[in-house]
């Protein structure tokens, strides 16, 4: 007759959490905007417009970033320099403590709203696995710091503004986070902390974030855009959406 | 085996003489018809069963009527929690026509509990670590209505990866973890909805396996469990169902489990395909006609299409057996009535045998069957349908009819593509492969979340996959797959190929001896062989 244990009790934490199978540790690297979030830099730009000082010039600031949306999109889908160059002279003249005391008030309003429902399983899975969280993203490190407090997050890289006497210049400081620099980042960010980009995994949305996923072992598209989920298909990656999850009660 | 004349044998084994048709083999998603080397002995499965002719009232005698405990109704009280659990997609094959067994088999037990006044019931999909059913599929299963009244938050598939939906029942003296659905656990009462298509079906395997988690299902599902089954449709001969039942006799001391147990016949093909369940020999013009039309149509049309097409035929299954109570007596009496439906006597081994794989398997329902899946058809669940001895002897050859495209869903079987192209080429050793790769695949936060947020299969499903072959690939001498429209994936696989079957038959003779003897398992319909 088998051992029987008397009453039911959570089960051992031992038991369900993997090991990476290689002796050298890895990273879980995330791009933010698109793929653990339905937020990108233009939500947080017209949030910080619409919340400019004064009534006429939050009205002013909003429309301006509206009327600038189609080239955005225009110069997003050409290049991501070109976009980083053009968008953000928008943040020109804005100050950096100002930026800062609103980083709360928009995660609270804006970003953590838009978490992307499976976002959080995702990262707790990857650090059940064993992988060190690391963002990678474009977005500005003045907005993603509460939210990567919020996930427990602690190793990132984002954009940062340049500042000169406390107010934005309208160019990023360098390094620029964008394509090919990412997957740069990447590759030295693991040398200097000893990890397998081998054994590591990495997650992103967009086409334009193709090297970032192709210089780990374990890419995966995360909600992704068309062009992003062919070269997927193409390459047999996994093809996650964070967006939705399975009807039915999740204890 | 001395061959004997056509008309004068057992109606399910004909031996091939010169004047015999050609064999109707499957060939993936189209037919082959072969003409075979005269002698070779070609095993039909026995002509179904008649159904019983008033299904509802056989499942309400058997609730009234129970083996081993108390009738249901006398189980209830107003209040009670219960959880009604169901076999998922992978069974029967292909899905039957519409109403599933499960929905009527539903219906009665719904109406029971709700006279009683019991209110609190969740319907879960025993889908274990397979991949989640759609909300089309699982309203198909149960019916409209109920899909209305339960769908999503009473009526919903089993996540084995939900941290705190699984709790541990305990741990067997073998330290095997039972570890089982939350909900299930904490219900007053599981009643178990099961069909018993093959032996190896039902019994303790209904909860313990279908409503566990990864470490729960590690201890058997690996390759010396498999090595050490001597087929797994005699539950007697197998180390799987030790296995299990030893971890299911722990469920049933913890937990008040009531099992509703249905056999169905082997009536797997509807019109217009009822004609592929015949002796060829007996075929009527008619039939001729309807084959050389369904061959002549699924050529014209592309993969997809022909998926499509043979996947929207459902079978015709009739139940002929329905047992309610506890589970050893319910099976007990399942897998004799299981055994009526499916054992064909059989004398003597062959030296070589022959086998089409069809378009389906239990794990691609509505999709397609890739490389890995062609697998585990072959020297898994085909190789395995003996009772007794298996039917090709030892270092014997297994000739397999499938065009093995290097195709796969990457919905549902996205692990599969990166075990097959990544870890197959490295190596073929299951147990290197678990050691080094079983937990990686498990836990990799990518395919948990298909998984759990899509209708993808465990990242460690292909593993049990490769497992499931491990007995025949053991067993037999040489693989060889005739048809395949590519050398590289039966090289992935280790098998040999050939352009057709007439040149596999030689290929197995060249080395086997002219005179080796073949047999041919006119597969599906499912029979098993009890080879003496």
């Amino acid at each position: 007759m088998p051992a029987v244990e008397s009453a039911f009790r959570e089960p051992a934490a031992d038991l369900p959490a993997g090991r990476p199978s290689s002796p050298r540790a890895a990273a879980a690297f995330y791009d933010l905007d698109g793929t653990l979030i339905r937020t990108n830099l233009v939500h947080v730009l017209a949030w910080y417009a619409r919340n400019d000082q004064g009534l006429l010039r939050s009205v002013r600031s909003f429309a301006a970033t509206a009327a600038g949306i189609p080239l955005f999109f225009t110069t997003d889908l050409y290049s991501r320099k070109v976009f980083n160059d053009l968008f953000f002279q928008w943040y020109r003249g804005q100050s950096y403590d100002r930026l800062r005391f609103l980083a709360d008030e928009l995660h609270e309003t804006v970003i953590r709203p838009a978490i992307f429902p499976g976002a959080r399983d995702l990262v707790a899975q990857s650090r059940r696995m064993g992988l060190r969280p690391v963002v990678v993203t474009g977005a500005l490190e003045v907005s993603v710091r509460p939210l990567l407090r919020e996930l427990g997050i602690t190793e990132f890289v984002a954009n940062r503004l340049e500042f000169v006497d406390g107010r934005a210049t309208g160019r990023l400081a360098p390094p620029v986070l964008a394509g090919a620099s990412k997957a740069l980042w990447m590759r030295e960010y693991a040398e200097r902390e000893g990890l397998s980009l081998n054994d590591s995994y990495a997650y992103a949305d967009s086409m334009s974030d193709l090297p970032m996923l192709s210089v780990v072992g374990h890419p995966t598209a995360a909600n992704p855009d068309l062009r992003l989920r062919s070269t997927a298909r193409r390459h047999d990656w996994p093809v996650i959406d964070l967006r939705r999850r399975t009807p039915g009660p999740r204890a | 085996m001395t061959p004997r004349l056509r008309y004068k044998t057992d109606p399910d084994i004909v031996f091939i003489d010169k004047n015999s048709a050609a064999r109707v083999l499957h060939n993936g998603e189209d037919f082959l018809e072969e003409h075979l080397p005269v002698g070779t002995r070609v095993i039909y499965p026995p002509p179904p069963i008649r159904g019983l002719p008033n299904p509802r009232g056989a499942i309400r005698h058997a609730l009234n009527h129970p083996l081993g405990c108390d009738p249901l109704h006398a189980q209830l009280r107003p209040g009670m929690r219960v959880t009604i659990a169901l076999d998922d997609i992978s069974l029967p094959l292909p899905p039957m026509a519409t109403p599933d067994i499960r929905q009527t088999a539903l219906e009665v037990v719904l109406e029971m509990l709700s006279d009683h006044g019991v209110d609190d019931v969740h319907l879960v999909i025993a889908n274990s670590l397979h991949r989640k059913m759609t909300e089309s599929e699982m309203r198909r299963m149960v019916g409209a209505e109920i899909h209305k009244a339960f769908y999503p938050s009473r009526y919903y598939n089993h996540d084995a990866e939900d941290p705190r939906g699984i709790v541990a029942i305990g741990e067997t003296r073998h330290h095997e973890p039972v570890r089982i659905n939350r909900r299930a656990a904490e219900s007053d009462l599981i009643v178990y909805l099961n069909i018993n298509l093959v032996p190896m079906d039902g019994g303790h395997k209904s909860v313990t396996v279908g409503l566990c988690d990864y470490p729960s299902l590690r201890p058997h599902h690996e390759p010396q469990t498999i090595r050490d089954s001597d087929g797994y449709m005699d539950p007697a001969r197998s180390e799987l169902s030790r296995k299990v039942d030893r971890m299911g006799k722990l469920v049933d001391t913890n937990l008040n489990v009531f099992h509703v147990e249905t056999v169905l016949n082997n009536r797997m093909y509807a019109d217009p395909l009822s004609f592929l369940a015949k002796n060829e020999d007996d075929f009527t013009d008619l039939d001729r006609l309807k084959m050389s039309a369904t061959r002549w149509s699924l050529s014209k049309l592309p993969a997809p299409a022909k998926r499509k097409f043979l996947h929207r035929i459902p079978g015709a299954f009739e139940m002929i057996g329905c047992y309610a109570g506890r589970t050893e007596p319910v099976h007990e009496r399942t897998l004799a009535r299981c055994f009526e439906q499916y054992a064909v006597p059989v004398k003597g081994q062959c030296d070589i045998l022959l086998c089409g794989i069809p378009y389906i398997s239990p794990y691609n329902v509505n999709s397609i069957l890739n490389p890995l899946l062609v697998q585990v058809m072959g020297p898994g669940y085909l190789f395995n349908l003996y009772r007794g001895k298996p039917l090709v002897r030892r270092g014997g050859a297994l000739i397999l009819v499938h065009p093995c495209r290097d195709e796969f869903d990457p919905v549902f079987h996205p692990s599969y593509i990166e075990f097959f192209h990544r870890l197959l080429p490295e190596t073929r050793d299951p147990f290197v492969l678990r050691e080094r790769y079983e937990e990686e695949f498990a836990n990799n936060p990518s395919y948990v979340q298909m998984y759990r947020d899509g209708n993808a299969y465990h990242g460690a499903h292909p593993f049990f996959m490769w497992y499931w072959g491990e007995n025949g690939r053991e067993h037999v001498g040489r693989i060889i797959v005739a048809g395949a429209e590519n050398q590289h994936v039966p090289g992935i696989l280790g098998w040999e190929s050939a352009e057709t079957v007439t040149e596999a038959i030689a290929m197995a003779r060249s080395d086997l001896g002219p005179s080796a003897e073949i047999s041919m398992l006119h597969v599906p319909p499912i029979m098993i062989p009890e080879v003496s």
